[in-house]
Formats: structure tokens, sequence, C-alpha cells
């Protein structure tokens, strides 16, 4: 893909339009499925029969018992049509459009929006659309090259090539190997916000080294900070990145005072606030801004945020309201279709986790998913066999893993 | 029996909501009948934009107090689905005379906003594509059909001219000059394989037409067509990948041996025809020609109200106008005027048997509702 | 005598020469122009309130209406946001004694003639110093680019779909004349003090960044400055004492010695 060309700075910026958004609840099974990246299509728990479009009944069985369960995703494309005509904004902005009729081979048949390289066989994944809703997409069979680079996926996808990112805290061992993800996957400029600049920190040198990366002061905890550095460059930021934080290793009764539990807080909720406030209308004024739209937002959370870990109690409580707060941030960014990324990790592989015995996830790894997750347009990443695992036994039983947890 | 064929003249855009379009229909009726409001005591109604009301609404809209009251929501098999209803309302002795009507308004923004509220399927699982409604619906159908059946644009071209020239003699059509094949091969692409001229063009209008008793007619020195027969279908061959036939195909032996007679006795066909393709598959369907044979059929016949197979003698919608729900209706009410000699300059010579076929819904990916008609002139 | 007198005494026998920097204020002058959904400054517009007739028997004059920032103009530390907090940042602020300063004048115009895009760097400031002398600090420095010779709008604003295409300094540039030589500010011969692609800069505007951010100033839409040695020259250039403002059209003059 070339860089897209400068954009006009005499024009008017074009304003976001999202794809119709409205589905039934029970439709809403495959955006949930879609979030977590995974194809999933309700299946009958009576006769077995896999349906399509969501429904409430069985339509071989009439048995009301359908679960949403992952599917394989081979198909073939049986017709397909190119759209020069839609009666939705949208739409009409990026005719032409391709769509194709895919007869999965897990029965039913769907429509889909259709790859420029799909042909008879494709493979079918559920994504997120710009509305935050999922729709299905058929691509080619065989992952090739560029494929990333179609110009209908990459209105699903918040893929960081040619984009603008910004790394809120490139001091820690997850933001470098973060800077380094996103300069292999080719962004065009990477900005690295480290706090307190007068403190020369280990890989300073070789972020700096990095033909994309610039190295600006930021520190979440100042609101004056945030907010001149917002007014430098929020209106070119694609992609924030938030992985500043805060982590110490005490529950209620092993720390004395609320000192730290502030710190805790004041980095890794209040400075998600401070963030979002400053960089925020900027980015939704930038939704639909050309090939390289503002498009993402990727908060670093944690797994303590579903269930509090106790040793790492405050926090666990900060990161759980840093995810509430995400949530908010997320409805307020979607009618710009600027997508919020929530990550999960289990224990990182870190300097605040030493006494925790493995498995732990190593900070490449981490920046790894998110990379991908962002280029698959996954909005919940829960990465690595850890944070999977502990997707399971929440999703399966919450008040369980409250237990196991606090063991 | 059927009666008393009207049409409230078209037109692509009005102010006026659905409720003028159908008493305006109703009112037609009641004049080309001579009959006072309370003599019907029978009403059927389709329509998308009378919502939120229904037919019952109607009834205290209109003022009139039928004894037998039905809201068929069919969109393209309403005509045929209403005349079933009624006939069999008229046979039981629940109505005496039935006013079958159904139309629809169309403000600017009513065909976009009927889309979005089309159906669950559609808002959960089309509509989120961009497809403007049924334009990326059958432009699967006919691609597949094309790969499948070796149709070419210029078949599809070939019922889009005969039935404009057919048009052409219809006074209530909103297309008005005349289309040749490079004129429909030339037009813009709108979802390939489909083009402008395949489309169909929303518009505002309403159609009607009275079901009464054989004697009733008489005494009402009505001219009158009879229904042979009559069949309808819903959601058949589900298990097809994609639609290649519809209900039609199940049930047409029984519509043939209601009738008595054979496809070839037919002497014009009135198909639904939002989009040519369709018109093939009842074709073929209704045993005119084999499944796949669409296209030698096409180049075959000539389509035209004086040529070798008259199809679509008003121009079919095609030509016409989709008034909403009338269009379900236009194929049953030109095929009365045809058979009780009111075609006027289009009318097929001698025309004794004619055949008019409904097809409706599309839901998700294809139509749902099917359903098919065979009308004698009376004196046959 | 003392220096003023000599001053007043050089005047008078014409041995310093007044150069006049500014264009002129007139509705057709070029005006920036922003994307069309952030806020616009108005052009320099002008209405006759009355000239010797029955609106005004014996008197002749106008209204204008136009902003800070138009034609021949100073920008104040104030109107960036990396100087909104310093003290002395708005054009009835500034210390009247910042307005009067030695101008150095960077001959750049066998550059921007070749590459309208040309950025001033540091290396091409070393070697003009050491032609002309090291810049001596509040020092005005002024780019030459005869793009005031431009009497074509079209081609003194050169846009394109990319957008302006005029020259400017580079970030190294701007940050050595604040840090190293203690510049009063800088000055060009187009529409702002930043090159047209400068947005696209780390920082983007880095002049307008830095100048401002050190609480410095800036001087745009310069003409005449082929009148100018390199330097010599006393620059003066006083905003209009606006309060709390960000900028304003001024007259822009320079004294040399002939």
């Amino acid at each position: 893909m070339q860089r897209p060309k400068r954009k006009n700075p005499v024009l008017r910026t074009r304003l976001p339009t999202l794809p119709p958004a409205a589905r039934s609840r029970v439709a809403l099974g495959l955006t949930a499925a879609a979030a977590l990246g995974r194809f999933e299509l309700q299946q009958c728990r009576d006769c077995g029969t896999v349906q399509y479009p969501p429904r409430e009944a069985c339509q071989k069985c009439l048995s009301v018992r359908l679960d949403w369960k992952p599917q394989p995703t081979g198909g073939e494309l049986i017709a397909q049509t190119v759209l020069h005509h839609s009666n939705d904004l949208f739409f009409r902005e990026r005719l032409p459009w391709r769509l194709g009729l895919v007869k999965l081979d897990c029965g039913p048949t769907v429509v889909a929006h259709l790859h420029a390289g799909a042909l008879e066989k494709v493979r079918v994944r559920a994504m997120l659309d710009r509305a935050g809703q999922a729709v299905i997409v058929a691509l080619p069979q065989k992952e090739n090259g560029d494929m990333a680079d179609d110009r209908q996926l990459r209105e699903f996808t918040c893929d960081p090539r040619n984009r603008k990112i910004l790394i809120t805290d490139g001091k820690t061992a997850v933001g470098q190997a973060l800077v380094q993800g996103f300069a292999k996957s080719a962004a065009e400029i990477i900005w690295v916000g480290y706090a307190e600049p007068w403190k020369k920190f280990a890989g300073f040198d070789e972020l700096e080294k990095i033909p994309q990366v610039t190295l600006m002061p930021l520190d979440v905890t100042d609101s004056k900070n945030v907010k001149e550095l917002a007014a430098e460059i929020a209106g070119k930021v694609d992609i924030v990145v938030n992985n500043a934080e805060h982590h110490r290793t005490f529950g209620i009764s092993s720390r004395q005072g609320v000192e730290t539990a502030r710190a805790e807080m004041d980095v890794n909720y209040l400075g998600l606030l401070r963030l979002a406030q400053e960089f925020g209308p900027a980015m939704r004024a930038r939704g639909a801004d050309g090939a390289a739209s503002a498009v993402a937002w990727v908060n670093l959370l944690s797994v303590y945020a579903l269930a509090n870990f106790p040793p790492h109690g405050t926090f666990s409580a900060s990161k759980a309201a840093a995810h509430s707060l995400a949530q908010c941030l997320r409805a307020e960014m979607r009618p710009a279709g600027v997508r919020v990324v929530n990550v999960f990790p289990g224990p990182i592989d870190d300097e605040w986790n030493q006494l925790l015995p493995p498995p732990k996830i190593a900070p490449a790894a981490l920046a790894k998913s998110i990379v991908a997750a962002l280029c698959e347009g996954i909005e919940d990443v829960y990465p690595g066999d850890v944070a999977q695992e502990w997707l399971e036994r929440w999703r399966d039983n919450p008040k369980a893993l409250e237990r196991e947890i606090s063991a | 029996m059927l009666a008393a064929p009207v049409t409230v003249p078209y037109v692509r855009y009005s102010i006026r909501a659905a409720h003028w379009w159908l008493a305006r229909t109703f009112s037609a009726l009641l004049e080309a009948a001579r009959l006072r409001k309370d003599e019907i005591d029978g009403l059927t109604v389709s329509s998308f934009t009378l919502a939120p009301d229904t037919a019952i609404g109607l009834t205290q809209h209109l003022g009139v107090s039928p004894r037998w009251l039905d809201h068929i929501p069919l969109g393209g098999a309403s005509g045929v689905v209403a005349l079933r209803r009624a006939a069999r309302a008229v046979q039981a002795g629940d109505a005496d005379i039935v006013a079958c009507i159904g139309g629809d308004t169309n403000h600017v923004d009513s065909f976009r906003l009927t889309l979005a509220n089309f159906s669950q399927f559609a808002r959960d699982a089309v509509y989120p594509y961009g497809a403007g409604g049924p334009n990326a619906s059958f432009a699967f159908l006919t691609a597949h059909y094309m790969q499948r059946h070796g149709a070419t644009r210029e078949d599809f071209g070939k019922l889009c001219v005969a039935q404009r020239a057919n048009a052409l003699k219809y006074p209530h059509a909103l297309f008005k000059k005349p289309l040749s094949m490079e004129d429909y091969l030339a037009a813009r692409p709108i979802a390939e394989p489909l083009h402008l001229f395949d489309c169909v063009m929303p518009c505002a209008g309403a159609e009607g037409f009275l079901v009464l008793a054989e004697d009733r007619a008489r005494s009402l020195g009505l001219p009158f067509v009879r229904l042979q027969g009559t069949i309808e279908r819903h959601n058949a061959f589900a298990s097809d990948p994609v639609q290649m036939r519809a209900g039609w195909a199940l049930d047409r032996d029984d519509l043939y041996a209601q009738a008595g007679c054979k496809p070839g006795d037919i002497d014009f066909v009135q198909t639904y025809d939002d989009y040519p393709v369709i018109s093939l598959m009842q074709l073929e369907d209704l045993g005119f020609c084999e499944k796949g044979e669409g296209p030698a059929f096409v180049r075959k016949h000539s389509f035209t109200h004086d040529g070798s197979f008259p199809l679509n003698t008003s121009g079919g919608q095609l030509s016409v106008g989709q008034a909403g729900a009338g269009g379900g209706f236009l194929g049953m009410v030109e095929a009365i005027r045809q058979l009780s000699g009111h075609a006027g300059a289009r009318a097929v010579k001698d025309a004794k048997l004619g055949l008019v076929s409904g097809f409706g819904m599309i839901n998700y990916d294809r139509g749902l509702g099917s359903g098919a008609a065979i009308l004698a002139a009376s004196q046959a | 005598m003392n220096v003023l007198s000599q001053l007043v005494e050089a005047f008078s026998s014409g041995k310093i020469r007044v150069v006049d920097l500014t264009q002129t204020l007139a509705p057709e002058f070029p005006s920036i122009s922003l994307p069309p959904e952030m806020g616009q400054a108005w052009p320099f517009r002008i209405e006759e309130v009355s000239r010797y007739d029955e609106r005004g028997p014996a008197w002749y004059w106008n209204n204008f209406s136009c902003g800070e920032h138009t034609g021949t103009h100073f920008d104040a530390p104030i109107h960036w946001i990396s100087g909104k907090d310093l003290p002395h940042n708005a054009t009835d602020s500034i210390p009247p004694d910042r307005f009067i300063g030695p101008g150095c004048v960077i001959d750049c115009t066998k550059e921007a003639a070749a590459n309208p895009d040309f950025l001033l760097t540091k290396p091409f400031l070393l070697e003009w110093e050491k032609k002309h002398g090291r810049i001596p600090p509040r020092a005005w420095v002024l780019m030459r680019t005869d793009w005031s010779k431009r009497e074509d709008p079209v081609a003194y604003q050169n846009y394109d779909d990319e957008g302006q295409h005029t020259p400017g300094p580079d970030v190294d540039a701007v940050k050595f004349l604040v840090a190293e030589r203690d510049v009063l500010g800088f000055g060009t011969e187009s529409i702002g003090t930043d090159a047209g692609q400068a947005y696209h800069l780390r920082p983007p505007y880095p002049c307008h960044y830095y100048m401002h951010g050190a609480g410095r100033y800036g001087l745009q839409c310069l003409t005449n400055l082929d009148q100018l040695p390199p330097t010599g020259a006393v620059v003066i250039a006083a905003p209009l004492k606006i309060r709390n403002g960000s900028g304003s059209p001024l007259r822009v003059l320079a004294l040399i010695h002939d």
C-alpha cells in the first residue's frame, strides 16, 4: 500500500458516518463473539442445526435452546455483487462495495462483505464494523501478503500501517515492545511519551534510533502536560495506546494509608480520564479523515479488572475503575467509528510481578497481541493462554473465579 | 368472480399518507360498481406505509363497517393471497362483496425507512451490509442464475424492452418513453449485474378490485372474470443455498388441475417483476419451460401484448412503477382488464385464460411468499 | 552629541535610509486560510464612512476590519499554546524595547526558487555566519526568499491538493536560533513564519512552537528584504497595543546606513 497522500488542508475534514447499527438483541451474540475475534453462530443444543440469521427458535426442531458456538469458517462463494448504489450514508461514501453470498460449510447461507481477493472458496470472519456491531466478512481462503490493504477490509480493522500512533509510556518493557511492534507494522509516526524527562531510562537510545519515533515528555498525572501535548499532536494521532500504569503490590491491610492507592488511581484511572478528555475530541473529529483516519484507542487493563486479585488489591481496583471508564469512552467514541480496544493481560513478566510464579506473559508477546488485535479488528483482547483461561473461567462462573483468585 | 379493476394513478412521490391512496381506491371501486359504501361488507388491505395502522384502523378512517376484514402484509404476493381469502369468504357466505385494495404512498424518504425496518433478519443480516433494499439480494439471484443457466444481460433486457413497449399503451405507466436494448445495456450499474432498468422504481399508487359471486356481479351489471384456480406457498425450498425456485414449482400441478388446463392453454401471463430474473424463474416454475431453459425461452418469444407470449401487458412494475404493496395487485388488475375487455390498445387478442403470479417479502436472502391464480373471461 | 541627536542628524543628512518592509493592507492581499471546520481570521475589509459628501462634507475616512493576523503582521508568544503561560506574552504586555533590534537577512532566494518547500537548516545558518558573522543576541532573523515578488495571489499562496508550498525554517534551525543565538524573532516573506508543509514536521509548526514557547516573536508577509544588507539594518516592528492580543498588523521599518 502506498503512503496515502497528505490531506488537503483547505478542504473540510469529512465527518464520520456509521453503517447501520440497529440489531435485535439476539443478533448481538455475533457482536459478542466478534469482539473477541471469534466466529460463532447459534447452534441448536437439541438437534445441532447451525442457524443464521440469529433467531429465537431452531428452524429445524423449534427448540429455543440455541447456543452461540464457534463454527468452522470455510464456505463457498455462490454469488457476488458490486454495489454502485446504497441508501445508507456510510456506504454511499464508500461505493463501489463488494458483497458475496456465501454457503457456509456449517450450513447456512450468509450475506457477507467480500474481500477483493476472495475467489470460489472463502473463509469468513465475524468482525466489528465502524458502528461497533458485528458483520460477516468473506476473505480469501489463503492469507496473502497485502491482504490487509483491501480497501473494504481496512474499514473493519484498525491496521497501524501508515497510521500515527501515540504510546503513552515508553519507559516500561511493555511500552518499548509496543514501539518495536508498531515500528515493524509500518506505522508512519510513533510518538512515545515518557514521564520525568530528567531521568534517562534504559532503552531510551534504542527507541531514539527507530526512524518513526519521536520521544515526547508525557506524564499522565499532569493535566497541563497532557493538555499541551494534545494541543500539539492530538489532531494527528490515529491510534492511542495508553499503557501508562502504576503497579504496586498491596492489598488493604498490607499497606497503611492511601498514598499508594491514590498514585495507582492517578495513573491508571485519572490518567485515562485526562488523556480521553484531551485527545478524545480531536480523534472523534477525525473518524473519517481519509485512508489513515483516527481509528482506535487501546487501554492496557488487566484481568484483575474483572475480579480482584487481593495481593495486588488496590492495583486491581484501579484497573476495574479504568475498565469502567473505558466502557464510557467506548460509548463516546463510537459515533466517530473510533474503536476502544481493552486489553486484559494476566500477570506480565515485569518487575512488579517478580514474585508471581509463571506462567506470565512476556512484554513482547503482549505487544504482539495488541498489534494483532488492531489488525484483526478485535475489541476485547485476552492475550496469551493465561488470559484466555481466565476469560473462560470468568464467562463460565464469575463467582467461582472470585473464590479461586482469592484462595 | 372478480370485477371492477381500479387503479389510482401513480406518481413518483406523494405528500399524502397511505390512507389517502387507499381511500381513493375504495371510492373508485364504489364508483366503478355503482355501490354504496355499506353495500361492501368485506375488506382486505395490503400496505407497508399504512403503519402504524392496519386494516382495522382504516375502517374507522373510511367510516365503513365490514363484517369480514383482513390485512395481508405479503408485499408482492398480497394480490393473489387477497383474492384467495376473499374468494373463500364469499364462497362461505362470510361476505357478499369484498373490496381488495393494496397500495402505498411514497414520500421522498419512505423507501429508505421501509427498508431499514423491513424485517428482523434484514435489519440484522442484510441492512448492515449497505445493500439498498432488495437490490443486493436480487443481484445475487441474478448473478447466480446467469452463471448457472447461461442467461445474458440481453435476455433480461429483452423482457424489460418488451414490457416498456406494452407500457406505452397503458395510460397509468410512469415510464412513457420507449426503451431500446441499447438504452438498457448502457444504463448505469446499481448492484452488479443489475443495472438501472433491471430495478423497479418505487412510487405512490394503489390498485383494487372486487370479489363477489357471479349472480351478484350479473345483478349489478358488472363485467367480471372467473377464478379458475389458485395456489399459495411460503418459505418453500428453504434448504436451497440460494433461491433458484419458489413455491410455484411445488404447487403448479395443483394449480393447473384446479383450472382444468395446461400451461399451453394460457393466453397471457402477469408475473411479479420487480427484477427480470424473477419473471424468468416464474415462467420456469409455472411450467412454461423447464428449469434452466428460461434464457432459451426468452430468445424464442416476443412478450409484447400482440406478440408470441404476452407478458406483463400493462408494462409490469418495471415500466409502470412499484407502488409498494400495490405492486402485488398490478398484475391482477391488468388480468381482469384483459379478460373483461378493458385493455384498450394493449388487448391480447381473444384472451380467454390468463395467469397471474405473485412473489414477495425478501425477508433475508430470498423472497418467501409465492402464489398464482388462473383467471378466465366470463364467456369462457 | 548623544546617540539620539546623532541619529536625528543622520536622518536629516540622508545617511540613514528607511526601508518599508510592509505590504499594503488591501482586500486583495492573500489571507491565511485554515481547514474549513476551524475558526477563520477575517480578511482585510474596508468601507467608506464619508468622502466630502453628505455623510461628512469636509472629511474622508473609512472603517476597516481584519483579523489580528492579516497582511504584514506580528505574532506574539500567546499566539501559540507553547507560549500561553509566559509573562509579557501579548501585544499589550511585551516590553516596548523588544520592538527594535538588529536585522540579519538570510538570503534563501535561490533555494526557494528551486524548491518552494525549501527548509532553512542549521548548517545553512552556520554557513551564513561564516560569511557575515555570528548572529547577535536579540536580533530579528529575516528569511529572504523574494516570495513577496510573487504578485499573483495564486503563486503567492502556492496551494495544491496537499496544501500550501512555501519555504520556512526546519526544527533544528528554529531550536538553534532560540537556544544558541537568543534571537528576538523570525520573519518571512510568505504567509506564516513556518513553511507551508510545516504541519508535517515534528513537532508541527516548529517556528511557532519553539519561538513562541521561548517568548520570541514572528513577522510574516514582509517585503523589500532585497533592499536590506545581510547585517547592519535596524528593524522596528511595533504591533498595535491590543489588550491580550495575539498579534497585529503593523508597519515594519528597517533603518539602513547608506
